[in-house]
This record gives C-alpha cells, structure tokens and sequence, in this order.
C-alpha cells in the first residue's frame, strides 16, 4: 500500500507548488473596481448566497437514493458466479422495484429540469 | 530494494508523464481544431507551435494571483487543488503496461469511480466559494451534471466486471487477452461509460457548467492566474484518465502484436507502445467530439442523464448477466 500514499503524498506537493508559486511571482494592483465581482460588467448588486431553484436539491436527493441502489448492485456483480441463477433472479427483482421507482419519479416530474410544463405554457398565454 | 527504486521510478513517471501529456492535449486541441477549421493554429513558437504550452503555463505563472475579497477564502484556495489531486491519484491503479502501475489494487475500478466522485466537490465549493451569481449558477449545474451521470457511470462499467469477475484493472486487461476485447460484448456498455465520461469531464458538447456565452466561466469566472490553470489543466488529466480507462477496460489495455519480441523490458515497451497508442485515438475522439456538436439545453442534458441512460445501463447489466449465466 505504500506506493499509493507516497504517490498522493508526491500529487500533493506537486499541487501545492503551483498554488505557492503562482502566489509569489504574480504581480499586485489595485483599481477602483477590483474588489468587486465581475458579472459580465455589470454593477454587482446584492450577495450570491441566495435561494435557487429546488430542482437542484431534487437530483442530489434521487443520486442519494440511486447511488445507494448500486452499492448493493456491486456487490452482487463480484459474487455474480458463485450465486448463479438464484442470485440473478434476486437481483432481478430489486432492478425492477429500482425501474419501478424510477417510472413512478418520471410522472410525477421529478426528472424534469426547469418550471413545470404547466408553468411555461401558461407563461406563453401571457 | 530494486523493487522499490522501481516502484518510485514508476511514480515519478506517472507524474511527469500526465503533467506533460495533459498540457500537450492542450496543443494537440488547438491543432487540431484549427485543421478541422481550415485555419492554422499555434504555429509560432517552437516548432509547430509546441512550445505554446510552455509560453502560456509561463504568462499564467506571473499573473496576478487574486484571491476575491468577497469569496470564502480556504474554500476558494481549496476548490481548484480537489480537482488536480482526484484526477491525478486516480491514475494510481491504471496499469500501463504488466506489472507497471503504481500500485496493483485488486479493487482498482472502485477506487477511480471513488476518486471521480470527489471530483464534485471541486466545482461545486469553487462555485460558491466564489460569490458571484454566475459562479453559483455553473457550480450548480455542475453538480446536478456530475451526480446525475456519476449513477450510470459506474453501472455501465459493471458489465465488464460481470465478464471479467474482478474489480482489479490489471486482471481485467489479462481477461480480454484470454477472450475477446470487451468493446465486442459490452458495446452498449462502452458507449454508455464514455458519455458518461464526457459528462464527468464536462466537455463539450456536456459543457454546461461553463458554457461561455451564458455564464462567462460558470464555476471559475473569478479564478486568475495558475488557480484557473488547475481547472484547465484537471479538465484534461480527466480526459486523459477516461482515455486510459477506455483503453484499459474494453480495448484490451496492452493488448496487441509484439512482433516477435517475447521477453525483458522491450516487450514491456512495445506493450506500453499498443497502451498509448490506443489511448491517443480515444484522446483525438474526446476533441473531434468538440469540433463536431453543439450543446444541449440543460433540461435536455439532466432528462436524458435519468431517462435514458439510467435504465439502459440497467438493461445492459441484466441482459449481460442473463447471457452469462445462459452461456455457461
């Protein structure tokens, strides 16, 4: 195991060198405007720490929940020989109840990115 | 203790050599790209241009390293260093040629997908470390990208430890040598493991995190100097890390004609010969998938990520295994 902790140990110091190094040798100003965020040249206005959508929150939630699935899946995938035909039709069913949840997530529209269709046609109306 | 140098020789060269070829991709791209353009390209300093890389990572050098008052300092310090060493310990388990890796991890596959989901937190901290609306905005889309592809990525590659029955990479290689390259049996699987790669690397036509012409540099608009460098340059030790696992896992590692040499360090070399070469192919794919389509709409990215890909990959494991167990 000990090439791979020097290996990281090496990674490490190779990253931090460039950090130091460009710290040192760049040069340093200071203008009217420096300390201020650059959104596209216009005057910044408020914190960026706000509320997004919950779209976002929604996909971490679904890779926690999937992503949990796979643990299980990977286990099964090493000792796939040794469990033959018993273990596959195991497997089997926990994919399907796993495509199951998936088809229930897809209508209710927890897979959709962006406002809701119902949303955006009334949007057009408008 | 021949041993040892050896092993320390093997992790120098790792190093070197993807700090070298990660910023030769950079030309290699720019080369390239300009070819497919018809117009020219870096052609000015060295010859063919080579030395370009060298003159830029320079400039970047001196250029002021800004650190935003407004930002989270450590947060914003640590960002860019999450991405340099995920991506680069990740080459840790490759094996370049028999025997020639860093270390021989039998669970070798576990550890890069490991590895590739730290990488989130790279882009995902730098966004908001950053306090601008637009670096929060590519952060998230980041993350939502990341996570959404990291579910299938390791599905797909399940199909060849199926066939193969290890997790090792080494092992997986020695397998295909025995049978059949894995890009025959698990094409499927193949195509679904390199979008899910490109995805990971977010590359075009996947670059919604930092797509120019809506987010400035999404989540690194407001690093400078080298910090940006390490996103340029992480973006491609991840191409080059896919590349490798592509090679590795279903084109047969170093598999290939060795002309008659059979034994001591030139069959080594011409083995590391049929590794690299392989490598550059898929090297070239990753940039003339750049040349050749345009980017999604985000929605579109994330729907297909969960609708098509998912189940897919779910397929494609129970079919394999059916198939396998149907065989024997």
């Amino acid at each position: 195991m000990w090439p791979l902790l020097v290996f990281i140990a090496a990674v490490m110091v190779v990253v931090a060198a460039q950090i130091v190094l460009s710290h040192f040798l760049g040069q340093r100003h200071r203008e009217r405007a420096t300390g201020e965020p650059y959104e596209s040249g216009i005057v910044s206005e408020g914190s960026a720490r706000l509320r997004f959508s919950a779209t976002f929150y929604l996909v971490a939630m679904l890779f926690v929940i999937f992503d949990l699935e796979a643990v299980y899946i990977f286990s099964w995938v090493i000792s796939f020989r040794e469990l033959g035909w018993s273990g596959y039709f195991k497997i089997f069913v926990f994919i399907a109840i796993l495509l199951a949840s998936l088809v229930y997530l897809w209508r209710i529209g927890a897979l959709e990115a962006g406002p809701p269709k119902r949303r955006l046609r009334e949007a057009e109306v408008k | 203790m021949n041993e040892t140098l050896g092993t320390l020789l093997i992790i120098a060269f790792v190093i070197l050599g993807v700090l070298h070829v990660a910023p030769g991709l950079i030309w290699l791209e720019r080369r390239l790209l300009a070819l497919w353009q018809d117009r020219y390209g870096p052609n000015r300093v060295g010859p063919f241009g080579l030395f370009q890389v060298l003159a830029d990572a320079i400039k970047m050098f001196f250029k002021e390293d800004w650190i935003p008052p407004f930002a989270d300092k450590a947060t914003f310090i640590l960002a860019p260093c999450i991405i340099n060493v995920t991506a680069l310990t990740a080459f840790a388990v490759i094996p370049f040629a028999p025997g020639w890796s860093v270390v021989d991890m039998s669970v070798g596959l576990l550890f890069f997908l490991a590895m590739s989901s730290l990488g989130v937190y790279s882009v995902t901290l730098a966004g908001w470390a950053s306090n601008n609306k637009y670096s929060l905005l590519g952060g998230l889309r980041a993350s939502a990208q990341m996570l959404g592809y990291e579910v299938f990525m390791g599905l797909s590659l399940m199909g060849v430890v199926l066939m193969s029955g290890t997790f090792n990479l080494a092992k997986i290689v020695e397998a295909q040598q025995n049978t059949i390259w894995y890009c025959v049996p698990q094409f499927l699987g193949m195509m679904l493991f390199l979008i899910a790669g490109i995805a990971e690397t977010h590359r075009l036509p996947f670059d919604l995190p930092e797509a120019e012409a809506e987010l400035i540099a999404g989540f690194h608009s407001e690093y400078s100097s080298m910090k940006f460098g390490m996103f340029f340059i992480g973006e491609y030790i991840g191409i080059t890390l896919i590349s490798c696992l592509m090679t590795v896992l279903y084109f047969g590692g170093w598999d290939g004609p060795t002309f008659g040499i059979s034994e001591g360090l030139a069959l080594k070399l011409v083995q590391f010969g049929w590794f690299a070469a392989k490598t550059f192919v898929f090297l070239c794919l990753f940039i003339l998938l750049r040349a050749s389509f345009c980017r999604p709409r985000y929605d579109q990215l994330i729907a297909f990520g969960w609708k098509i890909m998912l189940p897919l990959s779910l397929a494609n494991l129970l079919i394999t295994g059916a198939a396998l167990l149907a065989l024997e």
